[in-house]
């Protein structure tokens, strides 16, 4: 195949302990760790490496976002892939005005898959592939743990509830990868360095002549009701004790 | 008035219980109509089923072939189909769910609200974001329809009787030839399932194996329970995918939970957030496991859980 096309996020780094402002207008971000999305980086190696087995030619890392992003996109670069394309916007971008712009870029690039995160770890929507393939009218393989590919089919795996299925799809299609794919690589210094020359174009989301979508509107942000830290027993006597107390032995 | 459409989630002719959880949310919307959609090769069983549950008025009963492995891409234009009318359109959170609404939604130019775990009203409901650690109320736009998944770890299945009518349609639709089902590999397991268990026991990478996980699952038998696990025990092929609790797992809510060997990661934490009773063993007194353990036990687990299981069938 010629074209691969990745999807990568920015998002608060998933160590970080992420807190709800007190005003309630949204979450604590200042200062706060930003990474590439756990699930896109998943996404990218898996690219490399069909890339790297001959069977690609050129790997393009997508963000969309406010001009940060493009340090998420230089890593992406510095991982292997062979150019960026930063999509500007300052506005929250939800899943559909995100899929359309996906969609939009496919009008331009023809790629033969687009892989992507099975969900961003900030809203936790899961929805961008599945939108994506509705509107190119294309298969979708989402939670990907396994992607085989023998000239224009691919055969996926999938995490699903019961166990793992497998789905054969025609070229092109939208993958979006779980966290068993595999283990992304490290970037490596020298790797940085060249990154730096590798193409990374800008365009304004609103020049893209796509449909902004009615947004959901996110109306108050609160902190999860918490847990209470509960008793200490010293020996599974104990432990006994207190399940039985509790009536749930 | 609200008049919803849940897409029913089934295999082997059973209903699965998330559907009667969707049915327990979409009746929190004020003035609902609910009706449930079953597509299936043949969805008799299934159908009367749904018409069994308490609050649901109509199912409609889309019987095709193609219907056989409910793939999103046969699914979704079949939705669309029928969609007219509708001012919701709920779907149950879970992989079958999270795969086809989304589809859907993109079908009819809406974005969707994914995993309500509390609906305000017609179009204001309550969700979990960044692992759980914010909730925030979102509002959909009034003048369109709302698709959504529902977070059936916030609901209980609906009680009592229902009797709903039941209706067979055949509507046309583009069907795609490109995605073709190959095989589903089920875990097969004659314990509790994880998502319905009212206990479930869980291991992580502490049990260090394939074998040594096999204290968990007779510790399970012994309490009736169902088998979870961390993210790190299913990485390390201890057992498989479909056991995972957490951000990326399953979401579960049982009356007890019992982890072991886990040392409590946020997106480990995010899928027992509703559990009635968390049980932590653990040799780290600073896990942070037993911040949110209602009751904690430090030591080595090799020899607590066998202790444990001892106690128990005494
Ligand atoms: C995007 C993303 C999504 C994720 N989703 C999930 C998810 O859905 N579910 C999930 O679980 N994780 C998830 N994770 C991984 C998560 O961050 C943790 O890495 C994982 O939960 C750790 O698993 P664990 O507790 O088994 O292992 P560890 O963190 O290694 O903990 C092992 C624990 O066992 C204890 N221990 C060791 N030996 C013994 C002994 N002999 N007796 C008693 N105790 C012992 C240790 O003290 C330690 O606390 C996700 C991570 C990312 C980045
Ligand atoms: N703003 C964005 N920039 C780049 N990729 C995105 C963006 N939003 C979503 N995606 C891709 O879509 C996947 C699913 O996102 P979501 O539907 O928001 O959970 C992510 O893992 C990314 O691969």
């Amino acid at each position: 195949m010629d074209k691969i096309l990745v999807g990568l996020k920015r998002v608060v780094d998933y160590n970080v302990r992420v807190r709800v402002k007190s005003d309630g207008s949204g979450v604590e971000t200042d200062g706060v760790k930003m990474s590439i999305n756990p699930f896109d980086e998943i996404a990218l190696e898996e690219a490399l490496r069909i890339k790297e087995r001959g069977d690609a030619n050129e790997v393009i890392v997508v963000s969309i976002g406010n001009n940060d992003a493009q340090q998420q996109l230089r890593t992406g670069l510095a991982m292997g892939a062979d150019r960026a394309i930063l999509v500007e916007t300052a506005n929250h971008v939800d899943s559909l005005t995100g899929a359309r712009v996906f969609k939009a870029l496919i009008d331009r690039e023809n790629p033969d898959l687009v892989i992507l995160g099975k969900q961003a770890i900030d809203d936790d929507n899961s929805q961008t592939g599945q939108m994506l393939a509705a509107l190119w009218n294309r298969p979708q393989a989402t939670f990907a743990s396994n992607l085989s590919i023998v000239g224009q089919k691919a055969t996926v795996t999938r995490e699903v509830d019961v166990g793992l299925e497998i789905v054969e799809v025609d070229l092109p299609a939208v993958i979006t990868v779980d966290l068993r794919m595999n283990e992304p690589r490290y970037v490596k210094l020298p790797d940085i360095m060249k990154a730096k020359k590798k193409p990374l174009d800008q365009v304004l989301l609103g020049d893209l002549n796509i449909e902004e979508a009615t947004g959901i509107k996110q109306v108050v942000f609160e902190p999860p009701s918490e847990r209470q830290k509960g008793a200490m027993v010293d020996d599974v006597a104990g432990l006994v004790a207190a399940l039985k107390d509790k009536g749930l032995i | 008035m609200s008049k919803i459409l849940l897409i029913a989630e089934h295999a082997n002719g059973e209903l699965n219980s998330s559907t009667a959880k969707c049915v327990a949310c979409a009746a929190d919307l004020p003035d609902a109509e609910i009706h449930v959609v079953v597509f299936a090769e043949n969805g008799e069983s299934v159908a009367a089923q749904a018409a069994a549950l308490a609050s649901v008025v109509s199912v409609i009963r889309i019987d095709n072939p193609a219907n056989a492995h409910q793939l999103a891409v046969i699914v979704a234009p079949q939705i669309v189909a029928i969609a007219d009318g509708y001012t919701h359109i709920f779907g149950p959170s879970t992989t079958f769910g999270r795969d086809l609404m989304p589809r859907v939604a993109a079908l009819l130019g809406v974005n969707q609200i994914s995993d309500i775990m509390e609906v305000q009203n017609e179009y204001r409901f309550k969700r979990l974001i960044y692992a759980g650690n914010a909730v925030v109320t979102v509002e959909a736009p009034a003048d369109k329809v709302v698709i959504a998944t529902v977070r059936v770890a916030s609901y209980r299945v609906v009680t009592g009787d229902g009797s709903a009518t039941i209706q067979t349609l055949a509507p046309e639709f583009m069907m795609p030839e490109h995605t073709r089902f190959i095989e589903l590999k089920a875990g097969k397991s004659d314990r509790p399932d994880l998502q319905t268990a009212a206990k479930v026991v869980s291991g992580g990478r502490a049990l260090g194996s394939a074998e040594n996980f096999k204290i968990i699952f007779s510790l399970a038998d012994v309490l009736g329970a169902g088998v979870g696990a961390s993210r790190a025990a299913v990485d390390a092929g201890y057992v498989s995918n479909e056991m995972q609790v957490g951000q990326t797992g399953k979401i579960i809510a049982p009356e007890l939970y019992i982890a072991i060997g886990i040392s409590g990661a946020i997106q480990h934490l995010t899928g027992i957030k509703d559990a009635g009773t968390i049980v932590a063993i653990n040799k780290d007194p600073d896990a942070p496991i037993f911040e949110v353990a209602d009751i904690g036990l430090v030591g080595d687990l090799f020899t607590l859980v066998p202790e444990f299981q001892a106690a128990l069938s005494n």
